[in-house]
């Protein structure tokens, strides 16, 4: 036998699944039967719904805002760059729970808000609680706090791109923002794509703060049949395996999505590594 | 908007380049000293030198992609970079920049193909979007290019799929594209292995024949003999010393010249 310490573990690990199958399966307590019943109700599904669109609906803001801010930190216009870091700073210092909180009690700090000239006339003036429902500070807090989280990863992305393309490419007349779209961008994206790819599957997950603003979601759904039912960790483990199937379907389209972009780049990436790092 | 006073020299519109008196420093450290070349059109300027000498810089002064500090630089009797008006110099912007690099393509040592392109794409990237050539016609002259270039059955390659050579080639085709009244060649084999370095001049010989007006600062010292029209020697940020190749290389007139030439021949 090559490697006798490899089946010994392999031994242990199985007697310990094993007997994690039977305590889960013989305790009564984990209510199998129920969490079927309420896996597939009309409640849960809207609530998963919910999370999937709020999922792609906060990381649609904080993608493009990202790439914005990260081109702005970069631009030679100091007051472009200071303001992106401002934003940054702000979004990142403060907890996105408190974000949220925050965008839905607006309306206690300005009750209504305006269009029109600083210190002079306004145009136009909404009521805040009116023009911040609940799904719109759910956009709010989790897009503008992602898109300080996607700028720097957009821009750790810009600056690994060989400052010899940019000239290549100046060079060839292209104007600065095209250079940004044409050819920095799409090389920046082979750095930016896995982190976006855990940013996204991240996401999934943090939708479920939203049921502060309050907002419907899948944590929402479960926790108003728990109410009722007192099936408190049974239907949390059923939330639960709902995320771990989004997840690993979000996990397998950055695959498909992360091969796609290494175009031109086959013998780079993580496999070389991690062929010479596993034959050392 | 930065300004500068300008003076009134006079500019010979039929000289492809023409420089006077170019100064440039990084910081504390003067690259250029003061540099003045013209260079007529249909001919091939070679230009070398020690690493540091300011060659490269220079080259790069003639398409803005540096700044000069000081002194003037035209192309084909425009002035790089700034605009005369009211008897002051003001800097363009980013577009008048833009149009005026169309006019010069340039060669770099390490290629820069864009990686993400196949070779026709990467050839056929700038007529579509800087100038709109529609892409059935650009396509068209780019297979016509490839060709010129020896590469046209690479044409769906990546440059990540072909050797240096070809990368340089497919390069060389790209600054073409954008049909450039002046080719730049900054080091164009100083990262080829040996075997390589052939067909790249070749390819480069060809151009001067058809009549491309070249400034190419290379350690070639076989090319710039049989192929250039003047050496230009620079070292530490001036010009030494320049004149046909063959006479400069066969009989160095100065000793920084000769102490360089007797290292690389």
């Amino acid at each position: 036998m090559r490697h006798p310490g490899r089946w010994v573990t392999a031994a242990i690990v199985c007697y310990l699944a094993i007997f994690g199958v039977y305590v889960v399966s013989t305790n009564p307590r984990f209510e199998w039967a129920a969490q079927w019943h309420y896996a597939f109700s009309s409640s849960i599904l809207d609530g998963v719904r919910s999370t999937l669109i709020m999922t792609f609906a906060a990381m649609a803001i904080g993608i493009i805002g990202g790439v914005i801010l990260a081109i702005m930190r970069l631009s030679p216009n100091p007051i472009l760059s200071r303001g992106a870091w401002f934003f940054i700073w702000v979004f990142r210092a403060t907890p996105v729970l408190v974000q949220l909180l925050v965008w839905s009690y607006l309306g206690s700090l300005f009750p209504s808000l305006g269009v029109g000239i600083p210190f002079g006339p306004s145009f136009h003036r909404w009521e805040t609680n009116q023009l911040i429902s609940a799904l719109m500070a759910a956009l709010l807090g989790l897009g503008l706090n992602e898109a300080a989280y996607m700028a720097e990863i957009v821009r750790a992305g810009i600056v690994s791109v060989d400052a010899g393309q940019v000239e290549a490419s100046s060079a060839l007349g292209f104007s600065r923002l095209r250079t940004m779209r044409m050819i920095v961008l799409p090389q920046a994206m082979r750095v930016i794509i896995p982190p976006t790819g855990n940013e996204t599957i991240s996401m999934l997950k943090t939708t479920s703060l939203i049921s502060v603003v309050p907002y419907y979601e899948l944590l929402y759904a479960t926790r108003a049949i728990y109410a009722n039912t007192y099936q408190v960790i049974p239907m949390l483990i059923m939330a639960s395996l709902w995320y771990a199937a989004m997840s690993s379907v979000l996990m397998v389209g950055q695959f498909y999505i992360e091969r796609h972009y290494s175009r031109g780049f086959a013998h780079a990436g993580g496999n070389a590594v991690r062929r010479r790092w596993r034959s050392r | 908007m930065m300004t500068q006073p300008m003076s009134n020299e006079f500019v010979d519109p039929t000289l492809v380049v023409q420089s006077k008196d170019v100064w440039k420093s990084f910081g504390e450290l003067d690259v250029l000293k003061g540099i003045s070349l013209n260079v007529p059109e249909h001919t091939v300027v070679c230009l070398v030198g020690p690493s540091g000498s300011g060659k490269s810089t220079f080259l790069r002064c003639i398409n803005k992609l540096e700044s000069i500090d000081a002194g003037g630089l035209w192309v084909h009797g425009e002035r790089v970079g700034y605009i005369e008006r009211n008897n002051r110099l003001y800097e363009m912007n980013e577009q008048q920049i833009a149009r005026q690099r169309r006019e010069v393509g340039m060669v770099f040592q390490r290629f820069n193909l864009f990686p993400h392109m196949t070779a026709l794409q990467n050839v056929m990237a700038a007529p579509v979007t800087v100038k709109g050539v529609p892409k059935a016609e650009a396509r068209q002259q780019t297979i016509a290019l490839l060709e010129r270039v020896g590469l046209a059955d690479k044409m769906d390659s990546y440059p990540a799929q072909l050797s240096g050579g070809q990368q340089q080639r497919v390069a060389i085709a790209r600054a073409l594209a954008m049909q450039p009244r002046l080719m730049l060649f900054d080091e164009p084999t100083s990262a080829l292995d040996p075997e390589l370095v052939g067909e790249v001049l070749d390819v480069m010989r060809q151009l001067a024949h058809d009549g491309m007006t070249m400034i190419v600062v290379t350690h070639e010292m076989g090319f710039a003999r049989e192929v250039g029209d003047s050496l230009v020697f620079m070292d530490a940020g001036v010009v030494v010393e320049s004149g046909d190749p063959r006479e400069v290389l066969a009989n160095p007139q100065h000793e920084r010249t000769q102490a360089f030439l007797s290292k690389v021949l």
